[in-house]
C-alpha cells in the first residue's frame, strides 16, 4: 500500500473513531484572534500577536519569581524571614522597565490605528444602517438596496423551545436572507449608522468593528484580498435580539460583481413595476403572513400577542380592526419615539399590502377587509 | 469601662455603632452576592449549549443587566464599605467613624434601593434590559416603564456612595490616633482614602448621567436625542467618566486587604510602602483621564484614539509596581499558607491575568477587535472575580476571627479556596478564546463553532456558584462557635486592630492610643 493510501486510511479510522465520540467530533477549539483576509488585518493581528506575546513572558517571568519564592520561602521550609524593605535602586527600575516595554508596544500601535483610519479613496462605498433587528444595506455608487434580515432556517430553530438542533442548521445565526457583495481587491468603504439604537457593524475577518449610531455617521473600510464568504455580527447590546442581526459579505470577482449588481437593478425595477397589480386576498394573505413573521413577529410575537408593557400585540388591537387609513400609516410611517418603524422604506407596496392584509384578518381580526398594493402610497 | 450593646431589632435599625453597620454592610452585600450570583447562574444555564432553552432573549438581557449592576452596586461596593467601617476606625485608633448618624443613614438607604432595582424585574414590560452600561438611546426612547425606577434606585445608591465616602474622608483626616501621621496609616486605610476621593468626584457624574435619562424619558429633553439635536455619544462620556474610575473603586480597596494580608503571613514587612501609597494614587488619577478607552469604536477623532490609547496604557506602570511590591514582600519571607493568606496569593495571580488582558485592550488599533466580545467579559471578570471577590473573601477569612472572636474551620476555608480558584479559572478563561475567535458579548445565543467552551465554562460557573453556599455555611458557623481566637489572631500581625481582644469589643479606642 502506498504512504498516501495508508495516511488516507488511518485519517479516516481517526474520523471514526471521532464520530463515534460526538462531543469531540465536531469540536471547534479556535484559541487565538481570528485571521484576517485583509492586509491591514493581519498588521492588526500582527501586533495583536506582539502584545499578547509580551504579555505571556512577563506574565510568565514574574509568576516564575512568585512561584519560586512559594516553594522555596515558607516557614515549613525554616526559612527565615527578610527585613530588607524599600530600595529606591529597585523600585526605579521597575518602573522603567514596564514604561519601555510600553513605548515598544505604542509605536507600532500608531502606525497600524492611523492606517485604519485613513478610509480616503475608496472604490465603493456601502452605507450600513442598523434597525432593530436587521441591517440596511445602500451602494451609494449604484444605487442598489436592500435590507438583510437572519435567514429562516437559523430564526426557526433560534426560538425558544424550537426541536431544531442548533448543530442541523448550516452556518446557524451567522446567515442572512440577502448578503452584501462586494468585489475582491478593491477599497470597500463602509459608512455606518442607525436608525433607532445603537449597532455595530462587525466582520472578524475583514477586521472591521464601528459603531453604528443614529444620527451620526461612521466610517470604516476594507480591502479583502481573497474571494469568499465572511460572517459577522452586531457587536452593540441593540435590544431582544442583538444577537440575531448577522453580517454576511459576499467577497467576489469583479465579473461576478457586475453581474449581481445588474441582477439586483432589474429585481428593484420588477417590484416598482407590480405595485400597480391587484392580488386575490388568498394571496396577499399567504404572502402577508410570509412578510409578519420576517418583519413584525419579533416584536408583536408569532401569535399576534406582543410583549406587554413592550410590545403592543396585534391581536385585538385598535389599529389592526379600527380604519384602513390609520392602519397603513403606522406601517408606512412607523411611530416615531417608540420601537415602531417605518416599514414604507423596507417593504415593497405589494409585501407592505399583504401584511396589512393579513394583519386584519389573522389572529382573530376578523375585518375581512382587502387591501391592495395601489392604496400604499409612499 | 462596660461593653453596653443595646440588644433587639432597634440596635440594628438605629445603630450608630461603626461594627454594628459595618457588619449590616456586609450582610447587605453577601445577599446580594447571592442574588446577582444566582442571575448569573441563568446566563450560564441558558448559553450551556446552542439554541434557546431556558429563557427568552429579553428576559436574558435583563439578566445580564442586573447581574452586573447588583454585583458592581450591590455587592463588591457595599462589601467595601462593610470593611471600611469595620477597620478603618480600628486601624487609625480611633473610637468610631466621624459621622455616625450619617453612617446610618448612608447603610440603611441600601436595602431599598436594592429592592427597588431588584422590583423592576416584576413590572410589566420587565426589568432593565440595556446593560449595566445603560447605553442611550436604548435605556431612553426604547426601554421599558421600570427603567425610571431603576434611575431612583441608582439615585439612591449613589447617595449612600457619596455618603459613606465623606464619612471615611471625615474618619480618616480627623480622627487618627496621636502620632498616626498619614505615612503611617496601614495601606488600606490609604487605599480607602484615595477611593473614597474617587467615589466623591464621580457618583455625581453618575447621578448627573441618570438624571438625564430621566428628562430625556419623561420631560421631552434630547440630551442623548440626535433628532432632538442631542447626542447619543455624549451618555457614553459621561458614563464613562464615572465608569472608568469607578472600576478603580473596586479595585483599590482590594489593592489594600492584599497588602495588608501578604506581610501578615509573609512574616515580612510591604516592600515599598511609600511607592504603594504613590502607584495608589498614580491609578486614580489616571483613571479620570483615560475613560474613552471603552468606546474606541465610536467614531472619535484619530487623535483621540491615539491619546487615550497611550494614556491607558500607562496605567500598566504604577499596577506594575503594585504586582513587584507584592512579590517582593514574599521574597526570602517565611510564608505560611493559611485561608487568607491563600486567596490573596490567588488574587496577586488572576488579578495579574486580568491586568494583562486589560493592557491588551488599551491598544486601540487591536481593541477594535476585542471591544465588545467574551474576550472583553473575560477580563474584567478576571480583574472583579478573582480580583476583587477574592480580596473581599480573603478580608473576611483574614479579620472574622477579630470580629467574632471565634477561628473559622480552616480545613473548609481551604477547600473553599481550592474550589473556587479551579472552577473560576474553567468559568473564565475559556472566554478569552470565545471571545477572540468572535463571540459577540450580551448575546443569549450563538453560533455553534462556540459550544466547547460554552459547556466549559458554563459547568465552571455552576461550580463556582456553588462553591459560595460553602461559603455561607463557614462563615454561619464561624458565628456561632469555633476554637477561641487569640487577641493576636495570627503569627504577630502588624496593626493597631490586633492589640484589642478578639472579638472587637462594642466599643474599642475610647481613650486614643499613642503610636511611636
Amino acid at each position: 500500500m502506498p504512504a498516501s493510501k495508508i495516511t488516507k486510511k488511518l485519517s479516516s479510522l481517526i474520523c471514526m473513531a471521532l464520530v463515534l465520540i460526538p462531543g469531540l467530533a465536531f469540536a471547534d477549539y479556535e484559541l487565538n484572534l481570528t485571521e484576517s483576509v485583509t492586509a491591514l488585518g493581519k498588521e492588526i493581528y500582527d501586533l495583536h500577536m506582539l502584545v499578547l506575546i509580551i504579555c505571556t513572558v512577563v506574565c510568565v517571568a514574574v509568576f516564575a519569581v512568585i512561584i519560586y519564592s512559594l516553594i522555596n520561602h515558607r516557614k515549613s521550609k525554616g526559612a527565615k524571614p527578610a527585613t530588607f524593605h524599600e530600595s529606591a535602586t529597585v523600585e526605579f527600575i521597575w518602573t522603567v522597565i514596564p514604561f519601555i516595554i510600553l513605548v515598544i508596544i505604542a509605536v507600532p500601535a500608531t502606525k497600524v490605528l492611523l492606517k485604519i483610519e485613513d478610509a480616503s479613496n475608496p472604490d465603493l462605498t456601502i452605507k450600513a444602517t442598523g434597525w432593530q433587528w436587521k441591517w440596511e444595506y445602500e451602494y451609494l455608487d449604484n444605487g442598489v438596496h436592500f435590507f438583510s434580515n437572519l435567514d429562516k432556517a437559523s430564526n426557526d430553530a433560534r426560538q425558544l423551545g424550537s426541536k431544531t438542533d442548533p448543530r442541523t442548521v448550516p452556518n446557524y445565526l451567522l446567515d442572512v436572507d440577502n448578503p452584501i457583495v462586494v468585489p475582491v481587491n478593491k477599497k470597500v468603504r463602509i459608512l455606518t449608522t442607525a436608525n433607532d439604537v445603537i449597532h455595530a457593524w462587525w466582520v472578524p475577518e475583514l477586521a472591521v468593528k464601528r459603531d453604528a449610531i443614529p444620527g451620526f455617521i461612521n466610517e470604516s473600510w476594507f480591502k479583502a484580498e481573497k474571494t469568499g464568504v465572511y460572517r459577522g455580527q452586531c457587536a452593540e447590546l441593540c435590544g431582544k435580539d442583538h444577537g440575531f442581526m448577522p453580517i454576511v459579505v459576499n467577497v467576489v470577482s469583479d465579473s461576478e460583481y457586475n453581474d449581481w449588481v445588474a441582477s439586483q437593478k432589474k429585481a428593484m425595477a420588477a417590484a416598482k413595476a407590480s405595485a400597480g397589480k391587484t392580488w386575490s386576498k388568498a394571496d396577499l394573505m399567504k404572502r402577508g403572513e410570509e412578510v409578519y413573521n420576517a418583519s413584525c413577529a419579533a416584536c408583536h410575537q408569532a401569535n399576534g400577542q406582543g410583549i406587554p408593557g413592550v410590545f403592543p400585540g396585534i391581536a385585538g388591537s385598535k389599529v389592526a380592526t379600527g380604519p384602513v387609513e390609520g392602519h397603513i400609516d403606522i406601517v408606512i410611517n412607523g411611530k416615531p419615539g417608540t420601537a415602531m418603524q417605518a416599514f414604507g422604506t423596507q417593504l415593497s407596496p405589494a409585501d407592505s399590502a399583504a401584511v396589512i392584509t393579513f394583519q386584519r384578518n389573522a389572529f382573530g381580526n376578523n375585518t375581512g377587509d382587502v387591501v391592495q398594493p395601489s392604496q400604499i402610497s409612499r | 469601662m462596660s461593653d453596653h450593646k443595646p440588644s433587639g431589632i432597634t440596635r440594628w435599625i438605629f445603630t450608630t455603632n461603626h461594627k454594628d453597620i459595618g457588619t449590616l454592610y456586609l450582610w447587605f452585600a453577601f445577599i446580594m452576592f447571592f442574588v446577582g450570583g444566582s442571575m448569573a447562574m441563568v446566563i450560564r444555564a441558558e448559553l450551556l449549549q446552542p439554541g434557546m432553552q431556558v429563557v427568552d432573549p429579553l428576559f436574558f438581557n435583563s439578566m445580564t443587566t442586573m447581574h452586573g449592576l447588583i454585583m458592581v452596586f450591590g455587592a463588591v461596593m457595599p462589601a467595601m464599605v462593610g470593611f471600611a467601617n469595620w477597620m478603618v476606625p480600628m486601624m487609625i485608633g480611633a473610637p468610631d467613624m466621624a459621622l455616625p448618624r450619617m453612617n446610618n443613614w448612608s447603610f440603611w438607604i441600601l436595602p431599598f434601593a436594592g429592592t427597588m432595582l431588584v422590583s423592576t424585574l416584576f413590572m410589566e414590560g420587565g426589568g432593565p434590559a440595556f446593560g449595566w452600561t445603560f447605553y442611550a438611546p436604548l435605556s431612553t426612547t426604547f426601554a421599558p416603564q421600570s427603567t425610571d425606577f431603576f434611575i431612583f434606585a441608582v439615585h439612591l445608591l449613589g447617595f449612600s456612595s457619596i455618603m459613606g465616602a465623606i464619612n471615611i474622608i471625615a474618619t480618616i483626616l480627623n480622627m487618627r490616633a496621636p502620632g498616626m501621621t498619614l505615612m503611617k496609616m496601614p495601606l488600606f486605610v490609604w487605599t480607602w482614602l484615595i477611593t473614597a476621593f474617587l467615589l466623591i468626584a464621580v457618583m455625581p457624574v453618575l447621578a448627573g448621567a441618570v438624571t438625564m435619562m430621566l428628562t430625556d424619558r419623561n420631560f421631552g429633553t434630547s440630551f442623548f436625542d440626535a433628532a432632538g439635536g442631542g447626542d447619543p455619544v455624549l451618555f457614553q462620556h459621561v458614563f464613562w467618566f464615572f465608569g472608568h474610575p469607578e472600576v478603580y473603586i473596586m479595585i483599590l480597596p482590594s489593592f489594600g486587604i492584599v497588602s495588608q494580608i501578604i506581610p501578615t503571613f509573609a512574616r515580612k514587612q510591604l516592600f515599598g510602602y511609600a511607592s504603594m501609597v504613590y502607584a495608589t494614587a498614580a491609578i486614580a488619577f489616571l483613571s479620570f483621564i483615560v475613560w474613552a478607552h471603552h468606546m474606541f469604536t465610536v467614531g472619535m477623532p484619530v487623535a483621540g484614539e491615539l491619546y487615550f490609547t497611550y494614556a491607558t496604557v500607562m496605567i500598566a506602570v504604577p499596577t506594575a509596581v503594585k504586582v513587584f511590591n507584592w512579590t517582593a514582600t514574599m521574597w526570602k519571607g517565611s510564608m505560611t499558607f493559611e485561608t487568607p493568606m491563600l486567596w490573596a496569593v490567588g488574587f496577586v495571580f488572576l488579578f495579574t491575568v486580568g491586568g494583562f488582558t486589560g493592557l491588551m485592550m488599551g491598544v486601540a488599533p487591536a481593541d477594535f477587535q476585542y471591544h465588545d466580545t467574551y474576550f472583553i467579559v473575560a477580563h474584567f471578570h478576571y480583574v472583579l472575580v478573582p480580583g476583587a471577590v477574592f480580596a473581599i473573601i480573603g478580608g473576611i477569612y483574614y479579620w472574622i476571627p477579630k470580629w467574632t472572636g471565634n477561628m473559622y474551620d480552616e480545613k473548609l476555608g481551604k477547600l473553599h479556596f481550592w474550589l473556587s480558584a479551579i472552577s473560576v479559572n474553567i468559568l473564565f478563561f475559556p472566554q478569552h478564546f470565545i471571545g477572540l475567535a468572535g463571540m459577540p458579548r450580551r448575546i443569549p445565543d450563538y453560533a455553534v463553532q462556540f459550544s466547547e467552551f460554552n459547556f466549559m465554562s458554563s459547568i465552571g460557573g455552576f461550580v463556582f456558584g456553588a462553591t459560595q453556599l460553602l461559603f455561607l455555611y463557614i462563615v454561619i458557623k464561624c458565628i456561632r462557635g469555633g476554637e477561641k481566637a487569640t487577641d493576636q489572631v495570627w503569627d504577630n500581625p502588624e496593626g493597631l486592630e490586633w492589640t484589642i481582644p478578639s472579638p472587637a469589643p462594642y466599643h474599642t479606642f475610647e481613650t486614643a492610643p499613642q503610636i511611636k
